[in-house]
């Protein structure tokens, strides 16, 4: 046989590489989903900066603070798109139904994770960079000049976005493609006690603790010092971070009980209803 | 030999329909098992359970698979033969018993034994949108296959696909798709392929020719070939070995031969009938001693 066997336990970048290449050929061999993922964002950033500049003709606080909508709006749609850029790629195979001839073969489960986190940051550029750039001429409005922080930002977003796509996707294994709702809609769950377009302080006392227990409200917080008091509240990206960390770590463990109740209950073979 | 020596591993389908090669691409009846040095067989199930609650899936399962040779296993719908095949894999985590596959447990060394086994069944499909060679490229990565692209030139010569190689998989017909799925299961020489229902919804014609396929990859490369199939004539053709399951239990094994000997019938689909109808009565004398 003239086939190479390396050691089989160890993580394979080779088989990331094949299934990012998997889902590249999907997305080049299709342009109606490139095309849906710069839709939703414009969408968005038309819908919301036509509100910002109307509010910002009435008003000296939003006039002053240029952008605060825009910014708010870019940067949950990173969080969103971070999510169903993951949960969707998982979703392809489960259309497709592939995910038996993936589950069979030795891509390991953390390859797979891997391969999906690559492909959301593939989807997430293609969907995001054409709108930042749109706004500057549209809006006046540069993300791009938020400098080191954004990559922060962006950083610390995706790293949350990751982390529910890899809870959502554990439960699509264990459940099928009933649960596909999920990965559509629960991170708009977040949306109101993430604080997107208005402060902590806004939200009744009983839900603000909720709120800081959440890594994005520490980054939203952050965008809006940022761009209203032209401060860089490293504290707040400081726990984001930690509790980033915290947040991926347990959607870990979550991923590998659902998987495991997966094996148990027979699931994996069904990528059914 | 390597199975992308020099030699065709199978003659392109094209001859089928070449007066003069056809009858030689019949198969004779039953290819010769292939024997190793090996002592382990390729496949050994014992006792092995699976429960949903309280339902038996599989209730005390044993079995062997010896090197190069192909086994059916044979079984009703619901009798677990699927069940059995997920377990094999490692998808499905037993309730009890032991799988050894090539000498190793499954699902123990679960990622070194999937890269020396394939899998093909007809209820899995390969993305649409990709063409047939963007999903062989994928798998064959995925596999890790030498010398990948001129592997795929091989197995799309033998398997009549070359010229499809650049269609989209959603394009084929079921019989060009179940030839795609073939020409996967073997990218990587698998030592070890377990097909379920290989033939299901194949005309006649390309069934056959399925058949003959496998049989030469067999007796080309020593594999050893589990099939979970309700097509009785496919299993006589292709087994040396039988298992019928009955309600997630053995209800029979042995060879064709044995089987139709003990049964006293001529043909394995009056066995499948005989073992079916017997589970059915059973069932109902069950069901009357418990009112």
């Amino acid at each position: 046989m003239s086939r190479t066997r390396s050691p089989s336990e160890a993580f394979s970048f080779a088989r990331v590489g094949a299934m990012i290449l998997r889902y590249w050929y999907l997305l080049s061999n299709s342009w109606p989903r490139v095309i849906e993922l710069v839709y939703w964002p414009t969408v968005q950033l038309l819908t919301w900066g036509y509100v910002q500049l109307y509010i910002a003709q009435n008003s000296t606080f939003f006039a002053q603070a240029a952008g605060l909508f825009i910014g708010a709006l870019l940067l949950w749609d990173v969080l969103l798109r971070s999510q169903q850029g993951f949960a969707f790629a998982f979703l392809e195979e489960m259309w497709s139904r592939n995910l038996g001839n993936l589950l069979m073969s030795p891509l390991k489960p953390s390859e797979f994770v891997a391969s999906l986190m690559a492909i959301s940051l593939v989807r997430l550029t293609i969907g995001m960079v054409p709108v930042t750039i749109l706004a500057i001429p549209l809006f006046g409005f540069n993300i791009w000049g938020l400098g080191l922080p954004l990559v922060a930002f962006f950083c610390l977003l995706v790293m949350s976005g990751w982390a529910v796509g890899l809870v959502i996707i554990g439960i699509l294994l264990r459940h099928g493609l009933g649960a596909e709702a999920l990965s559509w809609s629960l991170m708009f769950l977040l949306m109101p006690i993430t604080c997107v377009y208005s402060p902590v302080a806004m939200l009744p006392s009983v839900l603000q603790p909720i709120a800081w227990a959440l890594p994005p409200t520490h980054v939203f917080e952050g965008m809006r010092a940022l761009i209203v008091e032209h401060t860089v509240r490293t504290d707040l990206l400081a726990s984001a971070a930690a509790l980033d960390v915290v947040w991926f770590a347990a959607a870990v463990v979550a991923f590998h009980r659902l998987l495991a109740a997966a094996r148990r209950a027979g699931s994996l073979l069904q990528d059914g209803e | 030999m390597s199975i992308i020596g020099s030699a065709p591993l199978f003659r392109p389908r094209s001859s089928l329909y070449n007066g003069t090669a056809a009858a030689t691409m019949r198969p004779t009846r039953r290819v010769t098992a292939v024997t190793t040095d090996a002592p382990c067989p390729a496949i050994e199930v014992r006792d092995l359970v699976k429960h949903y609650g309280p339902v038996k899936a599989v209730d005390g399962v044993s079995f062997r698979l010896e090197r190069g040779a192909t086994l059916g296993l044979l079984g009703g719908n619901g009798a677990g033969k699927t069940t059995t095949i997920g377990m094999l894999m490692g998808l499905i985590e037993a309730s009890g018993g032991t799988i050894s596959i090539l000498g190793e447990p499954m699902p123990a060394a679960r990622a070194r034994l999937l890269e020396r086994m394939n899998f093909e069944s007809p209820y899995v499909d390969m993305p649409h949108r990709l063409t047939v060679r963007q999903n062989l490229t994928v798998f064959g990565r995925l596999y890790r296959v030498a010398n990948l692209g001129e592997r795929i030139e091989r197995l799309a010569a033998d398997f009549d696909l070359t010229s499809l190689l650049d269609r989209r998989a959603g394009r084929l017909s079921a019989g060009q798709k179940t030839r795609v799925a073939l020409t996967k299961a073997l990218l990587n020489a698998p030592e070890v392929l377990l097909l379920d229902e290989p033939t299901a919804s194949l005309d006649p014609d390309t069934a056959d020719w399925v058949r003959t396929r496998l049989e030469a990859y067999r007796a080309e490369t020593g594999a050893s070939i589990l099939i979970a199939s309700h097509n009785m004539p496919e299993v006589e053709r292709l087994c040396d070995r039988v298992v019928i399951l009955a309600a997630g239990r053995v209800a029979d094994q042995g060879t064709p031969a044995e089987l139709l000997a003990r049964f006293g019938r001529d043909s394995l689909e009056e066995v499948f009938l005989d073992v079916a109808r017997a589970r059915r009565q059973a069932v109902a004398t069950d069901e009357e001693s418990g009112r």
